[in-house]
């Protein structure tokens, strides 16, 4: 069963359509990334599977409760990281942790263990009795993850969790956030959670380095979902279409590509352009790019084919739907 | 020969005890642009105090457009632009009147040159609109736009596009080449791997020191050690496990539902195929499907990938 079912969820406000007929479906184990600008209505739909919110239409379930009817069931199997997460600085590690655990009805002899076990897992356990305030970013960052986690969540809302954090920490985060969505049941070893399914994480991101990491992808642009697949599916709707060209002049070389027939967006990147060209016309490209620029003394002009990105595969898709 | 419009020379910076900034030496000339990376603490900020000359070097020395960054900071501040991640703009005032403040900053009283900085930004005709109301893409651009008023020779950016998307982020890139096409020098700080793509050299800092500045393509090139795989298998955990111990594998890491890995070069899918096999008896422990308990994870596909900065980044790193 899927822990998460949104069907044709709608929320407005004032003129605003924040959130436009989206319908999601995630399972356990799985990553799902809600990629897009700012304003894209990704961050209202989280709020609208947390129920911080109320969709004006459409449905919610989460681990099959009805958001709207059975909102504190469907609550207690959700861990949830907003984007601007508070710690209490003047408490340590553990005492914000506690915090989160009593608050979510942990009793007296199951918080300790709980804790202890989490922090573990995000690796906090040795800083446990530092304040909160004297962390490092990073180090607020799995803090914020482990007090979302206290109560053994099914799903796990993660919203921009990693805005500001450097490529170190990003990558500790991920293999965190990886490990959790896995299979083996993890942070909780003791074989309580059911059957061991893994979590379903869904996050929301600007960066396409992040959402390549999960394991399906959904573009949001102006509150609905334009595109959904994983990575490598969405990839390849743009196979043998990105050139990589470079020359020992960008600017000559800029102008040039411009009028060659099939070259539809040209993106300059440092030493090299990037040419998405129309379906079927690379090796025609390749072949106008090498009449016009004939080999001559000091010139290098390399042209190839590379795998598309996901920027690639964004960029194409908010140019359809401008 | 010409001046390179940054220069430093062992430029060094202590706290105490604590090293900042460790002999950094580099030199960025007329029209490059030049990314910094590095996370948090790692010195950049520091680095670039010093030359905006806000902080004097513990030693050695940084020239920026030919003065001395400390002891001329005054000329070096009237030409360069500095463009802040946490830019403070007035929410409450228009976008011409953020701009007409901050150029009277500069003593500057000339309202073409504001006109002109907003075209050259593509913020003409949203003159009157609150700044508050603007999405991120556009106080970006209002970012820029206050940092360009004075027309400086040399331009810091400190992660200008942080938590923008990629089509604001282009839009962004497409005015830096335009200035950099013009002659203005540009410098960049970020931690983010996509952005330092648009840089035609970057440096790489950790623990104040400048462990590599190169272009992107000549940083793949000779600071990945091997070749890099993606590798698709299940279940992922007991590949990692196994990858991470075996002969010949530099670095392995979780990439969403395949595994990243990177080899010593000239390995070949083949071998890192039956490695992920031959570890499966690790597995046993685990609380696996009947059916994979057996047979140890098999590669459903390895596949060679690209390099990218962030694999630079985490080879330096660590």
């Amino acid at each position: 069963m899927n822990l998460v079912i949104a069907t044709h969820i709608k929320k407005t406000f004032g003129d605003t359509i924040a959130v436009d007929d989206v319908s999601l479906s995630i399972a356990p184990g799985e990553i799902y990334g809600l990629v897009g600008s700012d304003g894209a209505g990704k961050t209202t739909t989280l709020r609208l599977l947390v129920g911080a919110l109320k969709a004006d239409a459409g449905e919610i379930a989460v681990c099959g409760k009805d958001v709207r009817r059975q909102g504190e069931l469907a609550r207690a199997c959700i861990g949830y990281l907003s984007q601007r997460f508070s710690l209490y600085e003047d408490l340590t590690v553990l005492e914000n942790i506690r915090f989160f655990a009593e608050m979510r009805g942990l009793k007296q002899d199951e918080w300790l263990p709980r804790c202890m076990e989490i922090l573990d897992f995000v690796g906090l356990a040795g800083f446990k009795d530092r304040r909160a305030g004297q962390l490092s970013g990073g180090m607020k960052q799995k803090l914020g993850l482990a007090s979302a986690l206290v109560t053994q969540p099914r799903v796990l809302l993660l919203d921009e969790p990693t805005t500001g954090v450097d490529p170190v920490t990003r990558q500790d985060f991920w293999q965190l956030v990886i490990r959790i969505a896995s299979p083996t049941p993890h942070p909780s070893p003791d074989g309580k959670e059911a059957g061991g399914e893994g979590v379903a994480v869904i996050l929301t991101t600007p960066y396409m380095d992040e959402a390549s990491r999960c394991h399906r992808v959904g573009f949001m642009r102006g509150g609905k979902i334009i595109a959904e697949g994983s990575p490598s599916d969405l990839r390849a709707t743009l196979e043998g279409r990105i050139l990589e060209v470079r020359d020992h002049s960008l600017s000559t070389l800029r102008k040039a590509v411009g009028k060659i027939k099939g070259v539809e967006d040209v993106r300059a990147f440092g030493d090299k352009l990037h040419l998405r060209v129309r379906p079927g016309r690379a090796e025609s490209v390749i072949a106008a790019l090498a009449d016009a620029f004939p080999t001559r003394a000091g010139s290098r002009l390399e042209a190839r084919l590379i795998p598309p990105t996901l920027e690639d595969v964004f960029i194409m898709l908010s140019e359809k739907s401008d | 020969m010409t001046t390179p419009i940054i220069l430093t020379e062992n430029l060094t910076r202590r706290f105490g005890d604590f090293t900042a900034v460790d002999h950094v030496n580099f030199t960025v000339d007329a029209g490059e642009i030049v990314g910094y990376l590095g996370p948090n603490g790692c010195g950049k900020t520091t680095t670039i105090r010093m030359l905006l000359g806000l902080l004097e070097p513990s030693e050695g020395r940084a020239t920026v457009l030919g003065f001395d960054a400390f002891r001329q900071s005054e000329e070096v501040r009237a030409r360069v632009g500095y463009m802040s991640q946490k830019f403070a703009l007035y929410d409450d005032l228009t976008v011409l009147e953020n701009l007409t403040f901050y150029g009277g900053v500069y003593s500057l009283h000339d309202p073409q040159r504001v006109d002109k900085t907003l075209a050259l930004v593509g913020l003409a005709g949203h003159e009157r609109e609150l700044v508050r109301a603007l999405s991120a893409g556009w106080r970006q651009r209002l970012a820029l736009a206050i940092a360009l008023v004075h027309q400086p020779k040399l331009l810091f950016l400190d992660e200008p596009t942080s938590g923008v998307d990629p089509t604001a982020r282009r839009a962004f890139w497409d005015l830096i080449y335009e200035l950099a096409a013009g002659g203005v020098t540009v410098l960049v700080t970020t931690h983010y791997m996509d952005e330092a793509e648009y840089c035609g050299r970057v440096g790489i800092m950790r623990d104040g020191r400048l462990l590599a500045m190169d272009t992107p393509a000549a940083l793949k090139a000779s600071v990945i050690p091997g070749e890099v795989w993606e590798v698709h298998t299940q279940p992922l955990e007991a590949a990692l496990s196994s990858l991470a111990q075996a002969d010949g594998v530099l670095r392995v890491g979780l990439a969403g539902d395949h595994l990243r890995v990177i080899t010593r070069a000239g390995l070949g899918a083949k071998a890192l195929k039956s490695m992920v096999q031959a570890h499966g008896g690790a597995l046993s422990r685990r609380v696996e499907p009947v059916e994979t308990m057996s047979k140890g994870p098999v590669p459903e596909r390895v596949e060679r990938g690209e390099p990218t900065l962030e694999d630079v980044f985490l080879s330096l790193a660590k």
